[in-house]
């Protein structure tokens, strides 16, 4: 299986009127064909606006650097038309926030066979049945009656599957899902993680799935990938990581669960404005010692596949005179 | 959705009920005594009498108490009559409806020129944000928004009929005669009309549905042209009601500049030559078509938006 | 309770961000020079504005009369320059009389809600069924010409936008809660009103009056070019157009020169409230970064 997508060194930074912020800072990712990645952190680390970047769909005043390959090509190279050509129908976005990321005065079913006339050439009747057979084949009830309303006539769950249905409109290749659980309910979420489940098996396509619910991209996931303040900061199989997270923020996550007893992380999440020196992480760390203040961390390969970036975690590092401090820390936290 | 309508009805009922006061008591801010007014205008200063003054006093019902003069007075108006002109005793109605037409012409002609103008500059300064053709257009707006249209009337007439020649300095008549009024009122109004065109399009573009449209892999013209336009359409027309407004206020001033013949001017021209009923008549009739106006935009307005339709309707 | 001093420092901060708009700045100097102007009209001014010489009538601007005479020999620059109090005047009064009544009868219906907000709300409906200009010409052509009757009309005809807004913005706020917090401490409505809601429906009463006093100074110009408010020989821009349209042909700068006033005037006017209604807003506009 070849790799699809190859992310290398890339980062994204908005200009505002409050200063530069580092949304992305250096994210190496590679997506492999048919594999499903899930991209997890909090709200306000730069998942987000990773999936957007590799589309390009990022406002004026956001600057991309940093290379993205997608089947060889780099496609930051790539002029606006060469782009628009590849978004939907190679690289497809699955876009958070259902309420309004439809168009309130538009048919469901012309949003849906928009894509099939651009990427499958559908006519127009042709098109709208299609759209309906899609609408049907993700379980939405009664799809020809839903492809002739608006989109506010209909519920969180429903709308989020017509954007999973505007997003394999095209048969793309590589879908990114953004947030595709968020603001919905227990029970619509489990149906959302079944719909995303058989179309992965059913297309063929690699997925990204960005989420901040470790429940979801459990559930999905191959590998699963740790984003904090714009970096990853774990990367691994997904049970692997699930079972044994090795970073101290992915331990917190994990240990944040409700089924591990809803222990939270100390302190906020930083402004990506005023972004901490040394690892990024550090003020929140309970592990965290004089070097995370100053010296960044790499990401260093500490199993087949399994990759953390920490100090603590780096063997190929001098060891510390305060291993020993580190050692006690270990068996208290 | 019909009884949606049949609110909105009932409050405009109550608030032309309100005009009609509001009318009938500005009348009577005019300092001085009515029926010495009327028979000033009627007779002539000389040979004016105390005892023609009280005639009329009682021939017209000014000795009656005020509210009593309202109720006749509207009771009159819903008959259609509206009294007659102090100067030429036509039937006021009839004065106002015969210029009733030439108003309609100047403000659809002037709606037209702003339209125009403004739809193509609102849309294109909005999705080339921040280019030259923007930051040009957002600056003659607002020149045009400050410059008073009176003088931008005058200064067409200086260069276009004193000048040039080419065309009449005022009147009413041919095509010839309505490109200077329509265009001073036209060019006033899309000035203020272009920024509000770009400031909902800026609105609609900047929404999640556009990222989706985009991430479709739509080109930018049917993104602008199919999802845009439909959303940013809706508080346009709200934007075009409101400007019926401006359009009322523009010609009673043009029409005086360029002696058009219409409701404007008729109410100007009455309010120098002290003819009260002429103007309680005006008055009243350019508020009510205002409000009649207002209406149907709203109605419109509630038909475009599907979320709007199904909320008060089906 | 100094919910007040903690809403003075983000306007602090917003005088900061006024000063980077340069064309709000420029407004705001346009501004300042036109008050300058009306203030120290009599030492500014070159010729006495009422003294004719009719020798020297309609004469085009030269070293003498830098902006020209008019048909009585009068120096048009003095008299723009001391029509420039007048027009000042018109706007900072009754810009000032329907702020404060807007405001008023905005923040009662808003805050009392019920019969009351009923009641002042269907009298602003009323008022805004007509043609804002049209009923004040009704307004100031009854009463008789003079500059107060104009005054007097504006203000019946300008209050009502007020009203709107800040009863819209005193329906968000008043259910918030420090407004609870304070009353279950016990302070009563009037103090409520002033120290805590007023100052958070401030923002946009602040642009309108901005925007407004430009537009009132267009009306106002509308009003005198139509032979009402202050009359002849009082300078006043309005009517020095309105005189010049007789002589267009030979003499068109009887015209030009009141037209650019009022209109650089209101230009600055608008361009200060842009740039206000610009910081004030709040910054949705931005996307949403995750």
């Amino acid at each position: 299986m070849g790799i699809l997508l190859s992310i290398r060194n890339l980062e994204t930074s908005f200009y505002t009127g409050d200063g530069v912020v580092k949304a992305v800072n250096g994210i190496d990712l590679d997506i492999q064909d048919g594999r499903i990645v899930g991209l997890i952190g909090e709200t306000g680390c730069g998942k987000s606006v990773l999936g957007l970047s590799i589309l390009r769909l990022l406002p004026r005043n956001a600057e991309i650097r940093g290379k993205v390959f997608y089947k060889g090509q780099d496609i930051l190279k790539l002029t606006e038309e060469e782009i628009r050509r590849l978004r939907g129908k190679e690289v497809a976005l699955i876009p958070q926030n259902p309420s309004t990321s439809l168009n309130p005065v538009l048919k469901i079913g012309t949003q849906i066979a928009e894509s099939l006339q651009l990427h499958r050439r559908l006519p127009r009747e042709k098109a709208w049945g299609a759209a309906v057979d899609i609408l049907r084949s993700l379980d939405l009830p009664n799809p020809e009656k839903r492809a002739e309303e608006y989109p506010h006539q209909l519920s969180g769950g429903m709308k989020q599957r017509v954007l999973a249905a505007v997003g394999i409109a095209g048969e793309p290749s590589l879908l990114i899902a953004d947030e595709p659980t968020k603001g919905l309910d227990a029970l619509i979420r489990v149906q959302v993680v079944e719909v995303l489940r058989r179309l992965v098996l059913q297309t063929g396509a690699a997925m990204l799935i960005i989420t901040h619910d470790l429940k979801v991209a459990a559930g999905l996931c191959d590998e699963l990938a740790v984003m904090y303040a714009g970096e990853i900061i774990e990367y691994g199989p997904a049970e692997q990581l699930l079972s044994s997270p090795e970073h101290p923020y992915a331990r917190g996550l994990i240990a944040s669960l409700p089924g591990n007893g809803l222990k939270p992380i100390e302190g906020f999440s930083p402004s990506l404005i005023n972004l901490p020196a040394g690892c990024k992480f550090h003020p929140r760390c309970p592990f965290a010692i004089k070097a995370c203040t100053e010296e960044h961390p790499r990401l260093v390969e500490i199993e087949e596949g399994h990759r953390v970036r920490c100090l603590l975690v780096d063997q190929s590092r001098e060891p510390e005179k305060d291993l020993f401090n580190w050692n006690l820390q270990k068996e208290v936290g | 959705m019909v009884r949606y309508i049949a609110r909105r009805l009932l409050l405009v009922i109550i608030i032309v009920l309100g005009v009609t006061i509001m009318t009938f008591s500005i009348m009577h801010m005019a300092p001085g005594d009515p029926a010495e007014m009327i028979a000033v205008a009627r007779y002539g200063i000389e040979n004016l009498t105390q005892d023609d003054i009280e005639w009329i006093r009682r021939a017209e019902g000014l000795d009656a108490p005020v509210y009593v003069q309202y109720a006749k007075w509207l009771n009159h108006v819903l008959h259609g009559d509206f009294g007659r002109s102090l100067i030429t005793g036509e039937p006021v109605l009839s004065e106002i409806l015969t210029r009733f037409p030439a108003t309609v012409k100047l403000a659809v002609a002037g709606m037209m020129v702003s339209l125009l103008i403004a739809i193509p500059a609102g849309i294109i300064s909005a999705v080339k944000q921040y280019s030259l053709i923007d930051s040009l257009s957002m600056i003659v707006a607002l020149i045009g928004v400050s410059m008073p249209n009176f003088w931008l009337g005058l200064l067409l007439i200086i260069l276009f009929s004193l000048y040039l020649g080419v065309l009449p300095v005022c009147g009413y008549g041919g095509i010839r005669y309505i490109i200077l009024p329509a265009v001073t009122l036209g060019t006033g109004m899309a000035a203020i009309t272009t920024r509000l065109i770009r400031s909902s399009m800026l609105e609609v573009l900047n929404q999640d549905y556009i990222t989706t449209a985009r991430a479709k892999g739509l080109k930018e013209k049917s993104i602008v042209a199919r999802h845009a336009l439909k959303n940013a359409f809706i508080p346009v027309i709200t934007v075009i009601g409101l400007q019926f407004g401006h359009l009322l206020e523009g010609t009673v001033i043009i029409e005086t500049i360029f002696a058009w013949p219409g409701v404007g001017k008729l109410l100007v021209d009455s309010i120098f030559a002290r003819d009260f009923s002429l103007i309680q008549g005006c008055v009243l009739f350019i508020a009510v078509v205002f409000v009649l106006v207002n209406l149907v935009v709203d109605i419109s307005y509630m038909y475009l938006d599907p979320k709007i339709r199904y909320e008060k309707g089906a | 309770m100094s919910e007040v001093a903690l809403k003075l420092r983000p306007q602090i901060q917003n005088l900061r961000q006024l000063k980077k708009n340069k064309a709000a700045m420029i407004g705001l100097i346009i501004i300042l020079f036109f008050v300058f102007t009306a203030i120290f009209a009599p030492f500014i001014a070159p010729h006495d504005p009422y003294e004719q010489n009719l020798e020297k009538a309609l004469l085009l601007p030269c070293k003498e009369y830098p902006m020209g005479t008019d048909e009585l020999g009068r120096c048009i620059m003095s008299r723009i320059i001391f029509g420039t109090r007048i027009s000042l005047q018109i706007g900072i009064i009754v810009t000032g009389i329907t702020a404060c009544t807007g405001v008023l009868l905005g923040m009662i219906a808003g805050y009392y809600g019920g019969i009351l907000d009923e009641i002042i709300m269907r009298i602003v409906d009323i008022l805004l069924a007509f043609p804002g200009l049209v009923l004040a010409l009704a307004i100031a052509g009854l009463l008789g010409p003079g500059l107060f009757n104009v005054m007097l009309a504006l203000t019946i005809v300008g209050w009502m936008g007020y009203a709107r807004v800040v009863r819209g913005s005193v329906l968000s706020v008043k259910e918030k809660e420090f407004v609870e917090t304070a009353r279950a401490l016990g302070a009563g409505d009037i103090y409520i009103l002033f120290r805590h809601i007023l100052p958070n429906v401030m923002a946009p009463v602040i642009v309108m009056a901005t925007l407004g006093m430009g537009y009132v100074i267009l009306a106002a110009a509308g009003l005198s070019f139509l032979g009402l408010g202050a009359q002849p020989p009082t300078p006043v821009w309005g009517a020095m157009l309105n005189n010049g349209r007789a002589f267009m042909r030979t003499a068109p700068h009887l015209t030009a020169f009141p037209g650019l006033a009022i209109m650089i005037t209101v230009l600055a006017f608008n361009l200060l409230g842009d740039g206000l209604r610009d910081i004030f807003d709040p910054r949705l506009k931005e996307k949403k970064i995750e």
